[in-house]
């Protein structure tokens, strides 16, 4: 991480400035995927932080996800909350629900931990489709976009820089995280607990702490997506998101922060390169429908073949590369 | 009486599903999230071979083998991989077997609601089998197709040769080997037995209610059945089917019935809470994941 060669330097360089040139070069569509994509970001690192430092299996993301979208619009909605009260609030749900979360993990492991946030995600989501059906808006419910001094955030241009920002600081947030105390409390207890217990690391406390700050940013950037789109529906938070965000931690790299990104870019884009893709084969003109059905088959080869053929992901690829670069 | 005959019908239903977990489990120590979608591609082989005949008694036999053949291909060319890999890598694949799975069907099947009872001219009728208590007769079908699995699995697993190697390879890999015993075959055979056992509850139930993907929920909800019961019990496989099946028609009945699917997941919850290893499961095979 800290080796400053010109090679690593010029690469930061460009992609800053690419990141910056964006909103001024990219047409409104792609600039909702590249908003889209930092959303996937900020998700995609709390879920690292916990799987992919601390060790703790979770199945329940997309639940978390749901609980600060749905904070957010029910305090939009019951006492027309604005943004700066429903995020903080959205945060605090989350941090609570990962204790909630986090306290089987100080008795279980492996499988039984990914169960029981599985389990919980199923009631997350029940106690939302819940609330829809009760207060009758059944369809979901709406949510006023953000207004800062009198300027609305409505359209992706001007939720770019907001994202962007956002992202940067918890990317930034989750890397002096690592390099305290409590992240190589959470190295050491990804490890081997008994050692890390023997260190005089109080692991029952890390792991906990490592659900509840996941689990906060988690529901924080659920809250942004419900601002983002204005709407809020429990429709979007079904388990197959909390396999994306398993899969972008997967097929970006695990342990890698860089990996959070680069995979939450990959599963954000792959659905669009397919629709583009599909529009290209003469084959598939009627075919509309599938695209759905073609997006989860290529979805699940894809998650097989990194499993399979490259566990360490994509940042590995780019390792390997590297180190080549290196020998040479 | 309904209620009873209600319970025990979907009991039935989880118990038949949830085998399937509990085999994979208790030899392979692995965790199989597809085996909803397995179970699915099963009914969908049902479908397809419908297509080609009309005779129940041909359509039937032939898709169940095709999806025993399935499961072991499933082993011998993706999970096989896997072994060695760490509980979680083990698991996702699982997952993305699924997705890649439910994908597949769709492309070739339409995500239509379709009803495989239709070409094979099955009509299900309403049976009394309780005072005051009326099934479909498919579902009492599934009863006793259920009863006959299990009796089957236990009498296999104690007293046939491949049984017995089957106990030995899930309680102590090592020592299996050791003493000659094809491990990879005995996988590939336990995830032959899983998905057709699951298959056969897929058939059953498309049979009766048609099918489409919603197939795909029950089958992760006879999850929780096998985990209450204890993850590698086959009896406890079957008193936890009992036990989620009963809270489930209760509260739905006397509750709220948009709680249908999230109370094995309640209970689930409670079990982990309470007894992690399940009712009948060994204590040890908790540390071992």
């Amino acid at each position: 991480m800290s080796d400053l060669s010109p090679m690593r330097v010029v690469t930061a360089l460009v992609a800053i400035a690419a990141l910056i040139a964006l909103p001024f070069l990219a047409s409104g569509a792609t600039l909702d995927i590249a908003n889209q994509i930092l959303l996937a970001t900020i998700g995609a690192i709390a879920l690292m932080l916990l799987t992919g430092f601390a060790g703790q299996i979770s199945l329940g993301h997309a639940g978390l996800l749901a609980a600060g979208a749905f904070t957010a619009g029910i305090l939009a909605q019951e006492i027309a909350a604005p943004f700066w009260i429903g995020i903080p609030a959205a945060a605090l749900t989350g941090a609570l629900l990962g204790v909630i979360f986090g306290l089987p993990s100080l008795r279980l492991r492996g499988i039984y931990l990914a169960v029981s946030t599985l389990a919980l995600h199923f009631l997350v989501v029940y106690v939302g489709g819940e609330y829809e059906t009760r207060r009758g808006f059944s369809t979901g419910i709406l949510i006023d976009p953000p207004v800062v001094f009198g300027f609305e955030f409505w359209d992706p241009v001007a939720w770019y820089p907001v994202l962007l920002v956002v992202a940067v600081l918890v990317w930034l947030l989750a890397r002096n995280l690592l390099r305290s105390r409590t992240g190589r409390a959470w190295a050491a207890i990804h490890d081997t607990e008994p050692v890390a217990a023997a260190l005089g690391i109080n692991v029952a406390r890390t792991k906990l702490w490592a659900f509840v700050i996941s689990s906060a940013i988690t529901a924080m950037a659920g809250a942004l997506f419900a601002y983002y789109r204005g709407f809020v529906s429990i429709e979007a938070f079904s388990l197959f998101v909390t396999i994306q965000y398993v899969a972008m931690i997967i097929i970006g790299g695990m342990g890698s922060l860089l990996g959070a990104v680069l995979g939450a870019a990959f599963v954000t884009i792959l659905p669009h390169a397919i629709e583009a893709a599909s529009g290209v084969l003469p084959s598939s003109g009627g075919l509309a429908g599938s695209i759905f059905a073609m997006n989860y088959a290529a979805f699940g080869l894809i998650m097989i073949a990194f499993l399979v053929f490259e566990p360490g992901g994509l940042v590995g690829i780019l390792r390997r590369i590297g180190g080549k670069r290196g020998t040479r | 009486m309904q209620l009873v005959a209600n319970i025990i019908v979907l009991s039935a239903i989880y118990a038949l599903i949830s085998c399937g977990y509990v085999l994979i489990y208790r030899v392979s120590r692995v965790l199989n999230l597809a085996h909803g979608e397995l179970m699915m591609v099963g009914a969908y082989l049902l479908l397809m071979t419908a297509s080609f005949t009309s005779n129940p008694m041909v359509a039937i036999p032939v898709a169940a083998i095709l999806s025993l053949t399935m499961g072991a291909l499933v082993y011998l060319l993706l999970m096989r991989r896997m072994t060695g890999e760490s509980v979680l890598a083990a698991i996702l694949t699982t997952i993305a077997l699924g997705i890649l799975l439910r994908g597949l069907i769709v492309i070739f099947f339409s995500a239509a609601h379709q009803y495989p009872a239709v070409p094979l001219g099955i009509h299900s009728s309403s049976v009394q089998v309780l005072p005051g208590a009326r099934i479909s007769s498919l579902s009492l079908i599934l009863v006793i197709v259920t009863a006959l699995v299990y009796a089957s699995l236990f009498a296999f697993l104690r007293l046939s040769r491949w049984g017995l190697r089957m106990r030995a390879a899930g309680q102590n890999p090592l020592l299996a080997a050791q003493r000659g015993i094809n491990l990879h075959g005995i996988y590939a055979m336990v995830w032959a037995i899983a998905m057709f056992t699951g298959s056969v509850a897929g058939m059953l139930i498309s049979l009766d209610a048609g099918l489409d993907q919603t197939l795909i929920m029950i089958g992760l909800k006879a999850f929780p059945a096998a985990l209450v019961g204890g993850l590698d019990s086959l009896l406890g496989a079957l008193i936890g089917s009992l036990i989620v099946a009963a809270a489930e028609v209760l509260l739905i009945q006397y509750v709220n019935p948009l709680l249908a699917d999230v109370v094995p997941f309640l209970i689930l919850i409670v079990m982990l809470v309470v007894r992690p290893w399940g009712l009948f499961g060994t204590r040890e095979a908790l540390d071992r994941v």
